[in-house]
């Protein structure tokens, strides 16, 4: 057994950032990941992360009322306040520890336009900004030499009289399995996109974080809400930035025609990316899409700018679908890409069980309400990571180790035991399939009761027959074939948090859009909904809104 | 597409510890990538298979292995680019020069020491600013070419020297180190590049531009490297065989506009190196009775004026 004060699950920029701060902090920290830090998907976010700075004349109010607005004002208010008035100073102190950031012609932070803003204030390294944040604050982990377990896979929180006192987890590289105590526990594990196929997401991301809080009976809000990106490359789904819309790329249908001007006047092309998507797929239904996609055209930026600011999206259209966007349109399409969803936490990170904070894309503090504004993810993490360490650093010091010793990993030594004595039966690979296309198809950008109930049907059936997944390989070392089967546990339960919260919302709202309700409902549905474990199925409640200053209007862009 | 992968497998629970290679048959299509292969694989056929892979987007730096050969990412390396014309299967390996855990599965470990050793975080001066650190956007545009590194590791899989050098930083490192060293906000230089200026630093790279060929995000890791030797040399660190040699080099081509190969490494390692000395004379009587030993007399070109004005023009542009 090994004990630390503040353990941080996930190495991505929610948990680095939460690391850094834990250890500024003073406290012991150790962070644990299933993959190398500078292999997490933060990696990904290509576009930016947006700031109100005030001497660029810009007021984190304005931002605030854009993030609200994005959310379809289910975003709490005070929590988006927190974030959006925290922004400058994080992404200063990012640029102070060695984010290179394009600059302006005077030298300072430059900034470019993105979705849902009526200002360009999305800060951004070329069109890989969350790699080099993610590089920037793994030099510095190894800087403050912080201990990380470096391709460590956690199987469950260890939770004792309502308290969270540690986790069990296993050595990837040996199979060992280990009982660590800790008096904090951070989850920044990242989203659950693999629930869904295709999506933009890394095969890592399989909703571990959010399964693992809700089988120790912590809440999840806002499941319902997930969030479909207008810009996915057609075949692959690989993400194509906004940053591309943000710097001037048109939308255009089969009949050549920018149709985003029609729906959305103002904002066009950087409507918010629900409304985008939604356009989109409207415009594919009703038979003026391109074999199933609609087309990106960049062609009027030209080369150079195209390859100063957004060379790694020209690389990847070309590697992913064999088209130079310096020459012709790149057909897209609406694909799966964040959970706004998560396990519900406050401005600290804390959530309903004491000791366990939650921070990142597996967080729901509900800064992105219905619907995450394009580069608010990446400054989601790195505010709620930092709050959460220094919370949970200064929270140890008054607690001790819970009672726990090494029997806490035996239902966990069980289960793998017996998944590996699983018959010959399931394959990881089709279950997954069977559960991440039926979950595109029922819970895609349009959805109505028909869909979801035909979602609820498959998630049981897919629950059911994880348990039997068939694991070929015996043996301990890196055993990837039983860490998918674990993680297919782990996704189920997320689709089935997911479907349960969807069937409930009776209205339409940001990402959660229903044909058969198509208009939003203030009076009744201002409210998020929480879903709970109970037994082998789940209790529903629901909580309203936090309002500060801006009244829900209908919203236009 | 049918398609038949020849996968290098190694099982460290195994009795033999002999690694193998076993065939597999998928069909693909004309836009999968090897890393789609490998995972249908993974999920229909074999199980046992192992492989680190993630993002599927040439940005995680996961899945880097060698492909016929050569190191690349599977997840941006289209299936048919590899597949060989006269029918044979596409060879899949692991990353060379790291430590096989399990088929495709490499020790990271001595990357991530090396990456380490060269302390790669932004030492600023102690001045902090109010807000950000003003720098030229020209630097920062520049710049993002080396940050745009994902730290794969196929530069050091297929790096020469590592392959007979362990102690060799290699080009991921030293790109890192020249990440930091032009960073105009950095003011660690000094200290910085005299750490570089040691052996197994920027002068034990051959030059041999693998590095280059094989890096899957156009970091270019080797010319970075040589950047590095110049800012070394600037900063005044002279007095190693590597900064003799080039030196050297280019004393005589400015000169006589040719090479003296025999003074030359006499220059680089130091008329006074005996070991070194010593360990010349095989290469000497070798070149002697191949008659390739390099004129004892050392004549000018002709054309060595128009080559003397090239090297005056450069070196008044520094």
């Amino acid at each position: 057994m090994i004990d630390h004060d503040v353990l941080i699950i996930g190495a991505g920029l929610a948990g680095l950032r939460a690391a850094l701060s834990a250890k500024e902090a003073g406290a012991d920290v150790a962070v644990v990941t299933k993959v190398h830090p500078v292999r997490s998907h933060s990696n990904a976010a290509q576009g930016g992360i947006n700031a109100a700075l005030t001497d660029r004349g810009d007021d984190w109010r304005d931002h605030a009322y854009d993030t609200i607005k994005g959310s379809d004002f289910l975003g709490d208010q005070d929590a988006i306040e927190v974030m959006c008035r925290e922004a400058g100073d994080e992404v200063i102190s990012m640029e102070n520890m060695g984010a290179i950031f394009n600059r302006d012609e005077n030298g300072k932070l430059g900034t470019r336009s993105f979705g849902g803003q009526r200002e360009a204030r999305t800060f951004f390294v070329a069109d890989f900004t969350g790699q080099a944040l993610l590089h920037v604050l793994y030099e510095q982990i190894v800087k403050a030499g912080a201990f990380v377990y470096e391709e460590w896979f956690v199987l469950s929180l260890i939770v004792r009289d309502g308290k969270c006192g540690g986790v069990v987890m296993m050595d990837i590289r040996t199979g060992k399995i280990e009982v660590v105590r800790a008096k904090a526990v951070i989850l920044a594990t990242g989203g659950l996109g693999r629930v869904f196929e295709p999506s933009t997401n890394a095969l890592i991301c399989t909703g571990d974080g959010m399964s693992l809080a809700y089988r120790a009976g912590a809440e999840l809000m806002d499941m319902e809400m997930v969030q479909y990106h207008p810009t996915t490359l057609k075949g692959s789904g690989v993400l194509l930035s906004e940053a591309a819309r943000g710097e001037g790329a048109y939308l255009l249908n089969s009949e050549n025609e920018r149709f985003m001007l029609k729906y959305a006047p103002e904002f066009k092309e950087l409507a918010s990316r629900d409304v985008v998507s939604r356009c989109e797929q409207t415009e594919i239904d009703e038979g003026r899409g391109v074999d199933g996609c609609v087309l990106l055209d960049l062609r009027h930026l030209g080369e150079k700018y195209i390859s100063e600011r957004l060379s790694q999206i020209r690389e990847l259209a070309m590697d992913f679908a064999n088209v130079d966007m310096v020459k012709e349109p790149v057909p897209v399409m609406p694909g799966m890409h964040y959970a706004m969803g998560g396990v519900k936490a406050d401005i600290d990170g804390k959530t309903a069980i004491p000791g366990l904070y939650a921070a990142g894309e597996v967080a729901c503090i509900s800064v992105h309400g219905g619907n995450r504004l394009g580069a608010n993810s990446l400054l989601d993490t790195l505010v709620f990571g930092r709050r959460s360490g220094i919370h949970a650093a200064e929270m140890i010091k008054s607690v001790q180790h819970l009672s726990i010793d090494d029997s806490a990993a035996q239902d966990d030594i069980d289960n793998i035991n017996s998944l590996l004595s699983n018959e010959k039966n399931e394959s990881f690979g089709q279950v997954r399939l069977d559960m991440g296309t039926g979950m595109k198809n029922h819970l895609g950008v349009y959805r109505d009761q028909n869909s979801m109930e035909k979602a609820l049907e498959l998630v049981k059936d897919v629950k059911e027959r994880a348990k039997s997944i068939y694991v070929a390989d015996k043996s301990k070392t890196f055993n990837t074939n039983l860490m998918f089967s674990i993680e297919l546990g782990f996704m189920t339960e997320c689709a089935e948090a997911i479907a349960a919260s969807a069937i409930q919302r009776k209205e339409s709202r940001g990402a959660h859009t229903r044909t058969d309700m198509p208009d939003r409902d203030d009076e009744n549905w201002l409210k998020h909904i929480l879903v709970t474990k109970k037994d082998d199925s789940h209790d529903i409640s629901f909580l309203d809104v936090i309002i500060t200053d801006w009244e829900p209007v209908i919203r236009q862009y | 597409m049918e398609v038949n992968f020849k996968v290098q497998r190694f099982d460290p629970e195994s009795t033999d510890l002999v690694s193998h290679y076993q065939n597999y048959q998928v069909e693909m299509t004309e836009s999968s990538t090897v890393l789609d292969g490998l995972i249908k694989i993974r999920e229909e056929d074999d199980g046992t298979l192992s492989l680190r892979c993630s993002c599927r987007a040439a940005i995680c730096g996961s899945c880097a292995m060698r492909i016929n050969g050569e190191a690349g990412l599977a997840c941006n390396t289209k299936i048919v680019d590899v597949i060989p014309s006269d029918g044979s299967p596409i060879t899949i390996e692991p990353a060379g020069n790291l430590p096989v855990i399990k088929d495709l599965i490499v020790d990271f470990q001595p990357f991530w020491s090396k990456f380490k050793a060269v302390e790669p975080w932004l030492q600023p001066g102690e001045i902090e600013p109010e807000g950000e650190y003003l720098a030229p956007e020209e630097d920062m545009i520049h710049l993002a070419g080396v940050v745009s590194c994902i730290l794969c590791g196929a530069c050091v899989s297929d790096c020469t020297v590592l392959e007979v050098d362990d102690n060799f930083l290699g080009p991921a490192a030293l790109a890192k180190a020249y990440r930091f060293s032009r960073d105009p906000r950095d003011e660690s230089d000094n200290q910085r590049l005299a750490q570089l200026n040691q052996p197994g630093g920027v002068w034990d790279c051959t030059r041999c531009m693998k590095c280059v060929e094989v890096c899957p995000k156009g970091v270019d890791p080797m010319d970075r490297i040589m950047l590095l030797r110049e800012k070394v040399m600037d900063a005044g660190h002279n007095n190693t065989s590597g900064a003799r040699h080039a030196n050297a080099f280019a004393k005589f081509l400015k000169n006589s506009g040719w090479l003296d190969e025999l003074r030359l490494p006499v220059l680089s390692f130091g008329i006074f190196n005996i070991k070194a000395m010593i360990g010349l004379i095989p290469l000497g009587i070798r070149s002697q009775l191949a008659g390739k030993r390099p004129p004892i007399f050392h004549h000018k070109l002709s054309s060595a004026k128009e080559i003397k004005k090239i090297f005056e023009k450069v070196e008044s542009k520094k």
